[in-house]
């Protein structure tokens, strides 16, 4: 199993971005200010009806939940596939939703739902536990072609239908991160007759699902097109109202430039965006719209530290690096209020995260004393200086990754004041993707979006991929714990304790945690974001 | 004729199969290739083994030598068979199919407002007598072949669309939403053709035949517009086959900036994903496109110039 450390992908990726911003900023700073205040604040109540139109940055590639790997691809899929459970996204809990209850064996290898029994796909077919296991039988045979899914279901053995309405899933090993797993859109429920297509023409296909929407069709490059769903009754709890969603139809449009986005909701041809750049932020605010975010659930946008590497080797340097950087600093000079400094190697938004951001806090007084002590000495240009090695560290980041470069030119001068060197490495996605591979750097800079702490797993043990090739036991100790731990709150403590002792080993020097940000239109109520930071459109409604 | 028409077509499949075979080897160079791009994309919070993902390279076809992949692809092609996305499993065929159109449209658009308008701001720049008027004129084409394209398209979006309300920003299929964007193209294409138009009408306006026309006693605007400009309208023409050239590479950054469907989107979406199937076909497309506007510029040029004919053609180098 591997992580894949993704350079931050939801910031706006175009070269052109920057430009369009400040076209933006230029040319409409005197067009329609004054507007009334934000989305939600005058509503009344909510009323059914309407056509939301929602411009997303990419095109999704494909529309099949569990194929689909890009946040783009998920926005359309969310809305029409249910899943077993959901996700809490202020507690990380898991409730029910398809399923009505589960049992998971102490070993957490056996994983019994017991499903409701009300709730059909869109072409009449029960969503049952025959379904059930088409589905998960499905994903697990797309291997690699379900980039998600391969991780949720590793190890994964069979689905047994117990009776009409239960279905045991097996796995060859322990693996709680399954039952958070089961609330993803990844693991969402498509009718047999969909799965009965060939996984190629799944991707642009009518798929059919139970959810509170409909899908009516995938144009490549242009949008996903959805309408509600008469009678759907079997919404997750944490929904605000049940019953059908008040949309009646649903636009995801791909709309590629940032700045047309943010001018398009400006202008009100969209109601809604997403992919708001740090930059646009301001200027939206400014001009009456109001803006959704959520950090997102995951591993921070860090640097992911290369510990075979001989100046990475040295516990110092990387101790060094953890109170170098001025993670406040960044938030404010670089990124927007929606954005937060990294407070522990989960972000705030994950279930199980623990705060430490005593071991993150800026101290370059600090870091001088450890890397005195460590023998680093400053050398003539300023940069330390031990038996002839310059701690001069290489750093890959992905290409076309909105503000990255800044930060990191910022973190550079900032490590620079301490007599750290950085040399900032900017590649291709595959280029970066190869050269993490390879090891051929001191730092990568990546994030990794999930909520749940089994993500800590998949990043640093040595038994995965381990791109940091990590070799420590007790931290292989804690992470293998916790992902046979069924019950949260000791599941909690061994994750509390991985976080810790990620830090304090400074396998990773979180930085910022990576959040999505919508930018929402005067007419649209009711939109919030799920546990993933994906919209959820089953409660938006339009005045 | 018969063998020029022949020797242009065999031309024409050499470059087709150039197009195809450097295409191919560019995207064999780029490091990693589809599934490390799905795999990077996918991002986030995947965990695939290298043995999953190794499988997938199996079923692409991706694990085999290089040579092998490249002599099955072009087998394929030859039978018109471009494959199917990677990314998508469509196949390439249709997928270009649903895109043309859109770009066709867009083309032509481009080329209506262009024609005129590069060939007016040339007949005015060099009929002035006013040199104030002749040289702002004939500094305009410069002007727009340097603007940037996304440059262009991003402002016409602010002020016709976002302030002024009057066009749609994006592609929704209306006649409304192809204005802006056929504008964007327009205005470099119209200056190209006004930069070749005016140089051709200074040459022929100082050919001999238009002082016999002037000593018959011609009125200075039939002799400008008659004589000299059908004669000068050769060389423009001989553009007009690059142009379609310019437009399909323009179209990348114009359907982008004003999300429109078409080839220019579908290439940027299949080239970022290294979507090789995709991409060769598009490339082979495009480039069946471009030869195809050439060769039929070419079959009307000694049309319009029989003195073509005579010598064989060797104006026109594509």
């Amino acid at each position: 199993m591997s992580r894949r450390p993704m350079p931050a992908r939801r910031f706006a990726s175009s070269p052109t971005t920057a430009l369009a911003a400040a076209l933006v900023l230029s040319l409409t700073a005197t067009a329609c200010s004054g507007a009334s205040g934000s989305s939600g604040k005058a509503a009344s109540t909510p009323r059914s009806g309407g056509h939301l139109r929602f411009a997303m940055a990419a095109d999704p590639g494909c529309v099949d939940p569990h194929q689909a790997t890009t946040t783009d691809a998920l926005y359309g899929a969310r809305a029409f596939v249910d899943s077993l459970t959901d996700q809490n996204p202020t507690t990380g809990q898991i409730v029910p939703w398809i399923a009505r209850s589960w049992q998971v064996s102490s070993d957490a290898t056996q994983f019994t739902f017991s499903l409701r029994t009300d709730a059909t796909f869109a072409d009449g077919t029960p969503v049952d536990a025959k379904a059930v296991k088409a589905n998960l039988d499905a994903v697990a045979a797309l291997g690699a072609k379900s980039m998600l899914g391969a991780g949720y279901l590793q190890g994964y053995r069979s689905t047994e239908v117990v009776d009409r309405y239960t279905a045991k899933v097996t796995f060859k090993g322990p693996n709680e991160q399954f039952l958070q797993a089961t609330s993803t859109a990844t693991l969402g429920l498509l009718a047999p007759a969909s799965l009965k297509l060939p996984a190629d023409k799944r991707c642009t296909a009518k798929l059919i699902g139970s959810g509170p929407f409909t899908l009516d069709g995938y144009t490549p490059t242009t949008s996903v097109e959805l309408t509600r769903r008469k009678g759907y009754t079997w919404g997750s709890p944490l929904w605000k109202h049940s019953g059908a969603a008040y949309l009646d139809k649903l636009n995801l449009r791909v709309v590629p430039e940032a700045g047309v986005r943010s001018g398009s909701l400006n202008s009100g041809q969209v109601d809604a965006i997403a992919g708001v750049a740090p930059q646009d932020q301001e200027t939206l605010t400014g001009q009456g719209l109001s803006v959704l975010d959520r950090p997102n659930p995951g591993v921070p946008v860090a640097l992911s530290v290369n510990t075979a590497r001989p100046l990475t080797k040295d516990p110092a340097v990387r101790h060094a690096l953890q109170t170098a950087v001025d993670r406040d600093e960044v938030v404010q000079t670089v990124l927007s209020p929606s954005y937060l400094p990294a407070t522990s190697a989960l972000s705030s938004s994950t279930g199980a995260y623990a705060d430490n951001s005593a071991l993150l806090a800026h101290d370059p007084g600090r870091t001088r004393k450890t890397l005195d002590a460590a023998g680093w000495v400053p050398g003539p240009d300023g940069i330390r200086v031990k038996n002839g090695k310059k701690l001069n560290l290489k750093v890959i980041l992905g290409a076309n990754f909105g503000p990255n470069q800044t930060v990191l030119e910022l973190i550079q001068q900032q490590l620079r004041k301490t007599g750290i060197g950085l040399t900032l490495t900017l590649l291709s996605l595959p280029d970066y993707q190869q050269a993490r591979g390879a090891g051929d750097y001191d730092l990568a800079w990546g994030n990794g979006t999930r909520n749940d702490p089994d993500i800590l797993r998949t990043a640093f043990s040595g038994k995965l991929l381990n791109l940091g090739r990590i070799d420590d036991p007790r931290l292989e100790r804690s992470l293998d714990a916790q992902a046979a731990e069924i019950d949260p709150e000791k599941r909690a403590a061994l994750v509390a304790t991985a976080q810790r002792r990620v830090l304090e080993q400074g396998y990773q020097i979180p930085v910022f945690e990576m959040a999505s940000v919508y930018g929402i239109g005067e007419k649209v109520h009711g939109l919030t974001l799920d546990s993933t930071s994906y919209p959820q459109f089953h409660d938006a409604w339009l005045s | 004729m018969t063998t020029y028409v022949v020797r242009r077509l065999a031309q024409a499949v050499f470059v087709l199969w150039a197009a195809y075979t450097l295409s191919f080897g560019v995207l064999y160079l780029l490091p990693g290739d589809p599934v490390t791009v799905m795999a990077a994309g996918g991002g986030d919070s995947t965990s695939v083994t290298p043995e999953q993902l190794a499988s997938l390279r199996t079923r692409y076809g991706l694990d085999r030598p290089v040579a092998e992949q490249y002599a099955t692809r072009l087998g394929h092609a030859l039978h018109g068979d471009f494959g199917t996305s990677v990314h998508t499993g469509e196949p390439v065929g249709r997928m270009i199919a649903d895109a043309a159109p859109a770009t066709l449209e867009l083309t032509a658009a481009t080329l209506a407002l262009a024609l005129p308008l590069g060939a007016g701001v040339a007949l005015a720049g060099t009929y002035t007598r006013r040199r104030w008027a002749a040289q702002l004129l004939l500094s305009l084409p410069s002007a727009g072949v340097a603007a940037p394209t996304f440059w262009t398209g991003l402002v016409l979006i602010q002020l016709f669309s976002f302030r002024w309300g009057l066009f749609p920003a994006f592609g929704d299929g209306s006649a409304a939403s192809l204005l802006l964007p056929a504008v964007t193209l327009a205005l470099p294409a119209a200056a190209l053709i006004a930069q070749v138009f005016a140089k051709s009408l200074r040459t022929a306006l100082a050919e001999p035949y238009i002082g016999t026309a002037v000593a018959k006693g011609a009125s200075r605007f039939r002799v400008h517009f008659s004589h000299a400009a059908r004669n000068a309208a050769l060389a423009p023409l001989t553009v007009v086959g690059v142009l379609v050239g310019h437009v399909l590479a323009g179209s990348v950054v114009v359907e982008t900036v004003f999300s429109r469907n078409g080839i220019g989107r579908l290439t940027a979406t299949a080239v970022s994903a290294q979507d090789i199937p995709v991409v060769q076909g598009l490339v082979v497309a495009g480039a069946c496109a471009f030869v195809l506007a050439n060769l039929a510029v070419d079959l009307l040029h000694p049309v319009l110039d029989p003195r073509l004919t005579a010598t064989g053609p060797t104006a026109v180098a594509t």
